[in-house]
């Protein structure tokens, strides 16, 4: 121990020992980065109204509440829907423009990057209010579709960015020995390219589905009535009081979003096409 | 003539080729320009129906416009800046660690960052109420006597907003970091510099762009931020775009609504742009879509 608090830790020879408060400080930031979300977890399963950490009494009281409840089970089901259907739309959309972009060099292509970049840059508010209005007037507001459309919207950047990237780093010449064997492009793209820059399209595809899934402004203002959204319940029933189901309801997405991970984590590990 | 040919025929190619990138246009221009571009007209409507500033005038003449701007820059600002002390020596201290032990850090840093906003504003709403843990963990270690307010109020709002905004910050910072080349640090060194001057005048200057991007996009994020503020701010803290949500919701005033969505928007535009001078954008949007 005191060995290694004495050699050094940089090309400049600092100590560790020399460096033990930056130790100190970065475990605590990391401690609090990560805390505040976990806990939820534990206190979700307390028996008590209030949220207790530890739990005196454990129970799945909360869940039964969340489970029981027909409003929060018809908001669950809106939001899988429009996130698997947001990701169906954006995944293929934002692929082929990531493609078309990449391979055609013509003079628009870099405004027509700007422009596919535009919903990450444009306040959440602003997208909202715009849609609502939009909405009203093509008739699709509180539907499923026209939240699939303005999510496809918001998740398309990071599929054109992930894909782009992946494109960059790919070698198209591989694509072309395709096609100079006589295969027509959408088939050198679909068996060659594609398999390549796989993981790219799947981190894109679960981007997608969790753009939707844990977006919360816009679907404020163009989720309702029949089809209100998850995070849109949550937010309403968070503005008016603690109530413990949101513990168990966010234990559940934090579950969702980490299944997500760990998936995308799984697709990238099989770094090489299998043949 | 055949090269002729042959040239059209590849530019054909090339244009049937942006075709592809036409439904993503198309959807973007339909769902998100348009719209946008009609609030930008209907932000120079009067009350009367006729073409007027009054929506942008009202900005100037009430004090009360005047207060959301001011708190809007200030939490922006202070998020910003507390983002980059917190961050900043994290991102070092990750980037200094050998492989495995940083991937496992930075986990600690991707986890918040793909959780749910509104799951971690929620967290954060349980931990700092006045019966929540940090209040009676404060209390038992004898910091403060009785429960003190620490949520609905500033204090809350810049907690929260710090915690969602961290990753922003250190993951464009880290990848700066991870790029330098460590035989700089060791020139350095044997040059005589003290780990100090060695760190202030060669590791920090070419971390400066990821530090910029980072803090870029923080303080963007945060100009337009409406969800953690809306609920850890309990009210006191009005930004801008709680105020364009509310005259939508309370006034039904598509005027104001809209003049104020213009105002942030030509600010953010305006921020970008001006950054887009000092630094290459791709990089930033690289950097936050890690």
């Amino acid at each position: 121990m005191l060995r290694w608090l004495k050699s050094p830790a940089t090309e400049t020879q600092v100590t560790h020992g020399q460096r033990l408060w930056l130790y100190a400080i970065s475990v605590l930031i990391m401690t609090l980065l990560v805390i505040p979300t976990l806990i939820v977890v534990p206190m979700s399963f307390s028996h008590s109204q209030y949220l207790e950490f530890p739990p005196e009494t454990w129970s799945t009281r909360w869940y039964g509440h969340y489970f029981g409840s027909s409003e929060w089970m018809q908001a669950t089901t809106t939001s899988f829907k429009a996130a698997v259907l947001t990701m169906l739309v954006a995944t293929p959309t934002g692929v082929l423009a990531a493609y078309g972009l990449h391979t055609s060099r013509i003079r628009f292509v870099r405004v027509t990057f700007v422009l596919m970049i535009t919903p990450m840059m444009v306040p959440l508010v602003l997208v909202a209010i715009g849609a609502f209005y939009a909405y009203v007037q093509m008739g699709i507001l509180y539907t499923i579709t026209g939240l699939v459309l303005a999510h496809t919207v918001l998740a398309l950047p990071l599929v054109v960015i992930v894909t782009g990237a992946a494109l960059k780093g790919y070698d198209m010449s591989q694509e072309q020995a395709a096609r100079s064997l006589g295969a027509p492009r959408w088939k050198a793209f679909l068996t060659v390219t594609l398999p390549q820059i796989r993981f790219a399209v799947v981190t894109s595809a679960l981007l997608a589905f969790l753009t939707s899934f844990d977006e919360v402004v816009v679907a404020m203002f163009i989720s309702g009535g029949d089809n209100p959204t998850l995070t849109r319940n949550m937010f309403n029933a968070l503005r008016d009081q603690i109530d413990p189901t949101i513990a168990s309801i966010s234990t559940i997405m934090i579950l969702v979003t980490t299944l997500m991970m760990v998936l995308a984590q799984l697709f990238g590990q099989q770094k090489k096409p299998s043949k | 003539m055949n090269q002729d040919g042959l040239r059209l025929d590849e530019r054909l190619e090339r244009l049937k080729l942006f075709g592809l990138a036409s439904p993503a246009i198309l959807l973007i221009l339909v769902i998100l320009v348009v719209p946008v571009g009609w609030l930008f007209y209907v932000s120079f409507v009067g009350a009367d129906g006729s073409y007027s500033l009054e929506n942008y005038e009202r900005m100037w003449k009430r004090r009360s416009y005047a207060r959301i701007f001011r708190t809007t820059f200030e939490v922006s600002f202070l998020t910003t800046g507390l983002c980059i002390l917190i961050g900043y020596p994290l991102a070092y201290f990750i980037a200094g660690l050998p492989g495995r032990l940083a991937n496992l850090c930075l986990i600690t840093v991707l986890l918040p960052f793909w959780t749910s906003l509104l799951v971690r504003t929620y967290a954060w709403l349980v931990l700092l109420q006045k019966r929540g843990l940090v209040n009676e963990w404060a209390i038992s270690l004898g910091l403060w006597d009785e429960p003190i307010k620490i949520v609905h109020n500033m204090t809350g709002n810049l907690i929260g907003m710090v915690h969602i905004m961290l990753p922003f910050l250190i993951l464009p910072v880290y990848g700066a970091m991870r790029a330098i080349n460590q035989d700089y640090m060791k020139a350095a060194a044997n040059l005589g510099a003290s780990p100090r001057r060695a760190f202030w005048t060669v590791f920090f200057p070419l971390t400066l762009p990821g530090l910029f991007a980072g803090s870029l996009m923080v303080f963007i994020l945060c100009l337009g931020f409406f969800v953690t503020p809306a609920v850890l701010g309990g009210g006191k803290v009005i930004m801008v775009s709680m105020k364009i949500v509310s005259n939508i919701e309370l006034f039904v005033n598509w005027g104001a609504a809209s003049a104020l969505g213009v105002v942030l928007l030509v600010l953010t535009v305006a921020i970008l742009w001006v950054a887009s001078r000092f630094l290459n954008l791709e990089n930033m949007t690289a950097g936050g879509g890690h």
